[in-house]
Order: structure tokens, then C-alpha cells, then sequence
């Protein structure tokens, strides 16, 4: 089968084009050049391209691979780089990683599988495609550890079609780095990849500073009554559900602050006790990877990459999608609430600042 | 593997390996007064009257280098001294890199550069070195060099010309261009790589060497010449004159003839054009993937001008052309000294597939045209 796996440079990716080569099939790599690394490290004359590029080409030439570089360079700025600097600057947290799977990595590499004529596109996430009855169903990786099917969500089911997760069943890393070390991989022990890739240093602030500066301009931090109880240095540093970076405010009659919204427009970061929260929670660019339900459905909700999942009911009706937790929890705008029934993820959306509005419309225009 | 990608490098010429496996016996640097100092130096001087009469200069205005691009950016540093630099809007990143923050000449859309701009350019009077290429890398459109160096010399101003695309694959002659000078490439034409020529015009002036070093090169390029590369470049050149172009024109002309039925566009001119050189753009497809596509039916072309990392970058030719979405969707196929009928044909099949899959509806209106 002719497959085209997308290598990042790391172990990861590496193993996946080494199994399905070893396994007889006609491997193709291919490597997403998605920012200009000279640039982002700051260093002049530094090559575009950087270590993970140069990396992949090493490893296909180990594995005698066909592998190619596609300059996803302009499409990346725009909609992950600038949409990550816009998000914060509009008060919400962004999530580059599903951005780009979403917007460039997914749709760029299931076209290219299509135009060369493969038959499935191979990726290094942990995450399960299982075909059930009614098509491929996406799962949690078996490692839990792991496991990135949160940051998946987005993944269209004509996308997933075309999809391999050959990782999905890995018991754990170890094990992956042993395949590599197997098949005299140099990047067996590379390590692994840490935060967000276009943020070398990672400061992620020093980014949105450049493209954004009106996110990091000071304001103050007014409590549930809009009272103001202290300063910031700019809200792009803060997110919801934050306890640190609060000072004065962190701590009030008693009791340890959280932030539990931004309001953008005035420049305020807006605290109050962690017990305080929402049960609503409203969803744009809602993906389904079942049949869209037309009725609510009961299911597992997780509102962030690393966090336990809460019970929930979601209700999509006429493009709009709700979610009513069980118990209050306090969401943060921009991340993501995806849908697991067990292990399978069902689909999931991008949590808008109206989840808040039941917290901060009592904020803001503070009851006579 | 068809190779179709002679402007990025051809095939080595059997008499060019020939001489070079020959040079590679003699152990002598061409510095030195002994016995085999004084051989070494035979066959680099040799080699440099070779290239003087295949280029249309004197022995002595010809300087070795590592390339072309390095024969590129010693013409710049050594010819620019306080002039003015104007370089025409599709020079090769080798002249662009060089001269850096310079004024531009534009081309039409059928490539060509634009000789009444020069004109203007020049009349106000201010010293200039001008860059002309003589032959595209990308298109393989011919300039019209002759025409401009009888403007520059009018107006007093100098003219680089880099030859290294045309040397080989049409007649190149420095004395009848008119040019100041001219650099060519070896492996461009046949030769090895790691060898180029800056060859000069007998009135130009040199400001001083890119690398000094020892004084090699009567002190216009430091650094021992590698002989044994260096014979082979002359040698290929030498062989480079017998090939019979109007046998590869024809060949270019029957691929280019069947890419077009299958939805290919022509980019360029097609009659002020090197015989070896077509590109062909595939609309609404990406240049990257034609290359993808056509690599893993074993044809190698390229596109636009792969930096260190492979990507492909739209071209910026095609972009000075005026050819908008198409600079990024055209490839070059650029037949070695050595293509074959056979290669041809596997071309044409491979191509009406790769445009069959990614472009049906192209296909259908070209059948139907």
C-alpha cells in the first residue's frame, strides 16, 4: 500500500515510517516546513528549515525513503501564529496544536496523500482509529500517559478515513524507542518535543508581543464586584482557572483567588473564589466524528489537555452547541471541550467567552 | 529514473571523467617550480585555453573558481568597485545574493528583460555594473545580452553576464556579446562539479580579488586550483560543442508538445529559448506536488529554486513574468546532453498520468481542444 507518513523529525513520527516500511509498504515522508526556524530562533542566517527537518531527511535516508519538505510557511503565520497572538489578545487561551492540525497539518496532508496517489496517511499522534459499523471511529491511545486525542478532535471523518495511527496501540514510549533503536534510528533518543514548536525559547509571550503588543499592556485585576484588588502586566498572561502571577489579588478575605475571566475590552483580569464556575459552556467550530446528534446526549467532556473528564449533557440544535456540566467547573475560552463516550471521542468544539457570561455579566455591571 | 533535470546538474560527460581520472594521477600543485608542479601547471593552463577559445576570451582573462556562483559574486565584488548595481529581475540567487540592495530590471511576460528600462536606467549618467543573465534557469529564455552590452558600453557602464545555464546549450562568446564578463559553471555543462570560470573582457577593469589568498589566478582568486576538476570542466566543454541541440530541441518540443494536451502551459518564450529548457505550468496544481507526483514515477524535474531544505519556494521568474498563481505551479524539465527517445516517452506517460489524477477536468478540455 502506497502511504504517506508525516514526519515531524521526531522518534515518533520515525518509528511510524519505519514500521509501515518494514511492513512492505511503499512508504513516501513528508515533512511540513510550518515556520521559518532561522526566524523564530532568532538567529541570522540560521537555515529556514532547522534540526527536525534536517532530522526526518536523515531518518527516510536511513529507512531509503522517498521524503519531501512542503512549505506550509505563509498559511501557518496566518492561521495558527496570528490566530494564537488574536486569541490572546480577545482574552481567550488558544490551543495551537489542534489550530494546526485543523487548519494546516490535516488538510494539507490528506490532499497531498490524495494527489500522490496513497492510500492512507500515517502520523505519529497516540490515538486509535478503530472501524467500527459505522466507519473509522477515533479512540484514545492505549497508553494513557500518551494519549492526544484530545488535541485530534477536529479531525473530520472524510479526514480520518484516510488516517493511521500506527501508535495509537503502543503500550508506552519505551517501547516506541526501542523500535527505533531496532531499526538504527538516529532520533531513538531524541527528546521529546517540548511545548509549542514556532516558541523556541518558550516564551510564548515574547510571540504574541510581537504580533499583538495590546495583549500585554497593563490593567487591573477587579474582583467579582468590580472592585479593583490589583494589577496585571497583560491579560495574554492569564487564563482562566489561573492562581499564580495574581499578587495582591491572590489571595481575598481569606480566601485563594483564581482568575475566573478577562474582559479584553477594559483590559481587566477578573477573579474570585475557586469555587465559583460555570455548568454552561456554549461551542464554536463544533466537529462531530458521529452522526451529528439530534438530540442531546450524555456523555464525558474533558476542558483541557490534562484533566480528568466531568459528566456531561450536550445539546446541538440549529448550529448551536451547549454543554451542561454536572458539576461547575471554570472553562477557559479558546480551549477545547471534546466528547468521549469510554474511550471513543465523539467530536468536540472550541469553548467561546460567552461560557463565562453567566460569571462575568454579574462582573460587569455589578447588580444595583 | 528518467532524469530530466540537466539545469540543476548533468550527467558527467565520459571525456570529462576521462580526463579527470587522468589528472587525478599527476601529484603536483601548478605553485610549484618542480617536475610535477610544472605538469600540474601544463594541464590547468591547458584547460584555461581551453575554456578561453570554447567562451570567446583570452587565456589570461580567464579565472578559476569554485563555481558559478562563486564566478557570479567575484565578478560583482571585483567589477562593482563604486558603481551602481542593476540586475535584471529573474537573475539567479548566485548574482542576487551578491549584489545585494540593487536596483531592478524588469522583464515581460514572455521573460525577456526590458532593454528600453535599461536605457532609461542608464541615461542618467551614473556608473553602473548591470547583471544580465544570458540564458534562464528556469525558463531557459535567452536574453537579448548583445543588445544590452551595446547599451551599457553607449552609456559607459558595465555588463556581468552569467552564462552558466547557456554555456553548453547554445553558442556563448564573450568577445561578440559585447560583455564585460562572463561566468560559467562546469558540472552545468557536463563537467564535474566544484569548478567555475570567471572569464573577463580584455577592457575590464578588477578592482580586487573575492579571496586573496596565495596570489593564484595572477592574484585575482586565492587557493590552489583542484587540477584534476578542472580538466574535466574543460574537457566537457570542449565535448559540449559537438552535441547536436537541434536532437534534443526536438526531443524538448515533443515533450513539451504532449504535456500541452494534457493541460500544460508553456511558460515564456518559446522562440528565444534554449533547446534543452521547457517549463510547464500545471494550473491550480501545486509545483511541489507535479515534482512529488513525477518523482515517484521515477522522472526527475524540479520547480522553482529548492532551498537547503527542499521546499519549494514560488518562483520569483515566474513572479517577475506577471504569470501570478502559475509561478507556483510550474515545473521545469530540462533534458541532459544524453536524453534519450526513450526517456521522452516515459516522460509524456508520466506526465498525462500525473495530470490525470490532479487535474481531470484539464485533461478532458485538453483531448477535447
Amino acid at each position: 500500500m502506497r502511504i504517506v507518513v508525516a514526519m515531524s523529525g521526531g522518534v515518533d513520527s520515525s518509528v511510524v515510517a519505519g514500521l509501515l516500511h518494514e511492513a512492505g509498504h511503499e512508504v513516501i515522508g513528508v515533512t511540513l516546513q510550518l515556520y521559518d526556524h532561522g526566524a523564530a530562533a532568532a538567529r541570522k542566517g540560521a537555515c529556514c528549515a532547522g534540526q527536525d527537518i534536517y532530522d526526518a531527511r536523515r531518518v527516510a535516508d536511513t529507512l531509503g525513503i522517498p521524503h519531501y519538505v512542503i512549505d506550509a510557511e505563509k498559511r501557518f503565520a496566518a492561521a495558527v501564529i496570528a490566530d494564537f497572538a488574536d486569541a490572546y489578545a480577545s482574552g481567550e487561551t488558544p490551543v495551537p496544536c489542534i489550530r494546526c492540525n485543523e487548519t494546516v497539518k490535516f488538510s494539507d496532508l490528506t490532499a497531498l496523500a490524495r494527489d500522490l496517489g496513497a492510500e492512507r496517511l500515517a502520523t505519529g499522534h497516540y490515538v486509535r482509529r478503530i472501524d467500527g459499523p459505522g466507519g473509522p471511529e477515533l479512540h484514545r491511545a492505549s497508553d494513557p500517559a500518551r494519549d492526544q486525542s484530545w488535541f485530534l478532535f477536529a479531525t473530520t471523518r472524510a479526514q480520518l478515513a484516510l488516517c493511521a495511527f500506527p501508535l495509537g496501540d503502543m503500550p508506552d514510549k519505551r517501547q516506541v524507542r526501542g523500535i527505533a533503536h531496532r531499526l538504527g534510528l538516529d532520533v531513538a533518543e531524541k527528546p521529546d518535543s517540548q511545548d509549542i514548536c514556532f516558541v523556541p525559547s518558550g516564551a510564548y509571550t515574547d510571540v504574541v508581543a510581537k504580533l499583538r503588543p495590546d495583549a500585554l499592556l497593563a490593567g487591573d485585576i477587579v474582583a467579582a464586584d468590580g472592585q479593583v484588588v490589583g494589577s496585571h502586566d497583560g491579560i495574554a498572561r492569564y487564563t482562566v482557572g489561573q492562581g499564580k502571577r495574581l499578587g495582591s489579588a491572590a489571595m481575598i478575605g481569606g480566601q485563594r483567588q483564581v482568575v475566573i475571566a478577562t474582559d479584553p475590552g477594559r483590559r481587566r483580569v477578573i477573579v474570585g473564589p475557586r469555587e465559583s464556575g460555570t455548568r454552561d459552556i456554549q461551542l464554536r467550530q463544533v466537529n462531530w466524528l458521529i452522526e451529528a446528534p439530534g438530540e442531546a446526549i450524555r456523555c464525558a467532556v474533558k476542558l483541557r489537555a490534562h484533566e480528568p473528564p466531568r459528566s456531561a449533557t450536550v445539546n446541538s440544535a440549529e448550529g448551536t452547541t451547549i454543554v451542561q456540566l454536572d458539576q461547575p467547573a471554570l472553562p477557559a475560552p479558546g480551549q477545547a471541550c471534546v466528547f468521549y463516550q469510554g474511550d471513543r471521542i465523539l467530536g468536540g468544539g472550541v469553548i467561546t467567552r460567552s461560557a463565562a457570561r453567566s460569571v462575568s455579566n454579574s462582573l460587569t455591571t455589578p447588580a444595583p | 529514473m528518467v532524469y530530466l533535470d540537466a539545469n540543476a546538474t548533468q550527467p558527467l560527460r565520459p571525456r570529462s571523467r576521462d580526463a579527470i581520472i587522468a589528472a587525478l594521477a599527476e601529484a603536483g600543485n601548478p605553485s610549484s617550480v618542480h617536475g610535477p608542479g610544472r605538469q600540474a601547471r601544463r594541464m590547468l593552463e591547458d584547460a584555461r585555453e581551453t575554456i578561453a577559445r570554447c567562451f570567446g576570451s583570452r587565456p589570461q582573462d580567464v579565472i578559476f573558481t569554485s563555481g558559478g556562483t562563486e564566478a557570479d559574486a567575484t565578478a560583482i565584488h571585483a567589477l562593482r568597485g563604486q558603481r551602481r548595481v542593476l540586475i535584471s529581475a529573474i537573475e539567479h540567487d548566485a548574482v542576487r545574493a551578491a549584489a545585494s540592495g540593487v536596483a531592478v530590471l524588469p522583464v515581460d511576460r514572455s521573460g525577456r528583460a526590458d532593454l528600453d528600462a535599461l536605457a532609461d536606467c542608464l541615461a542618467d549618467g551614473v556608473p553602473t555594473l548591470v547583471c544580465l543573465m544570458l540564458a534562464n534557469n528556469e525558463t531557459g529564455v535567452i536574453q537579448p545580452v548583445a543588445e544590452a552590452a551595446t547599451i551599457c558600453r553607449r552609456h559607459r557602464a558595465l555588463l556581468h553576464v552569467d552564462a552558466i545555464q547557456a554555456a553548453g546549450r547554445m553558442p556563448v562568446h564573450l568577445a561578440q556579446l559585447g560583455a564585460h564578463s562572463l561566468a560559467i559553471s562546469s558540472h552545468k555543462l557536463g563537467g564535474p562539479a566544484g569548478a567555475g570560470a570567471l572569464l573577463l573582457s580584455d577592457d575590464a577593469p578588477f578592482a580586487e580579488p573575492l579571496l586573496a589568498g596565495g596570489g593564484q589566478e595572477r592574484g585575482r582568486r586565492g587557493g590552489t586550483p583542484p587540477v584534476a576538476v578542472i580538466a574535466g570542466f574543460a574537457a566537457a566543454a570542449l565535448d559540449a560543442l559537438a552535441d547536436d541541440l537541434a536532437r534534443v530541441g526536438a526531443l524538448r518540443d515533443a515533450a513539451e508538445t504532449a504535456a500541452e494536451k494534457a493541460g500544460g502551459v508553456v511558460c515564456g518564450d518559446r522562440v528565444h529559448r534554449l533547446p534543452n529548457t521547457t517549463c510547464l505550468a500545471l494550473p491550480d496544481v501545486a509545483a511541489a506536488t507535479q515534482v512529488m507526483a513525477l518523482d515517484l514515477e521515477r522522472i526527475a524535474v524540479s520547480a522553482g529554486a529548492a532551498c537547503s531544505s527542499g521546499k519549494v519556494q514560488a518562483s520569483h521568474v515566474l513572479a517577475a513574468m506577471g504569470l501570478g498563481a502559475l509561478a507556483g505551479q510550474a515545473i521545469r524539465v530540462s533534458l541532459p546532453w544524453n536524453t534519450t527517445q526513450a526517456d521522452i516517452d516515459a516522460f509524456i506517460a508520466g506526465y498525462a498520468r500525473m495530470a490525470g489524477r490532479l487535474h481531470p477536468a484539464l485533461v478532458t478540455a485538453g483531448m477535447q481542444a
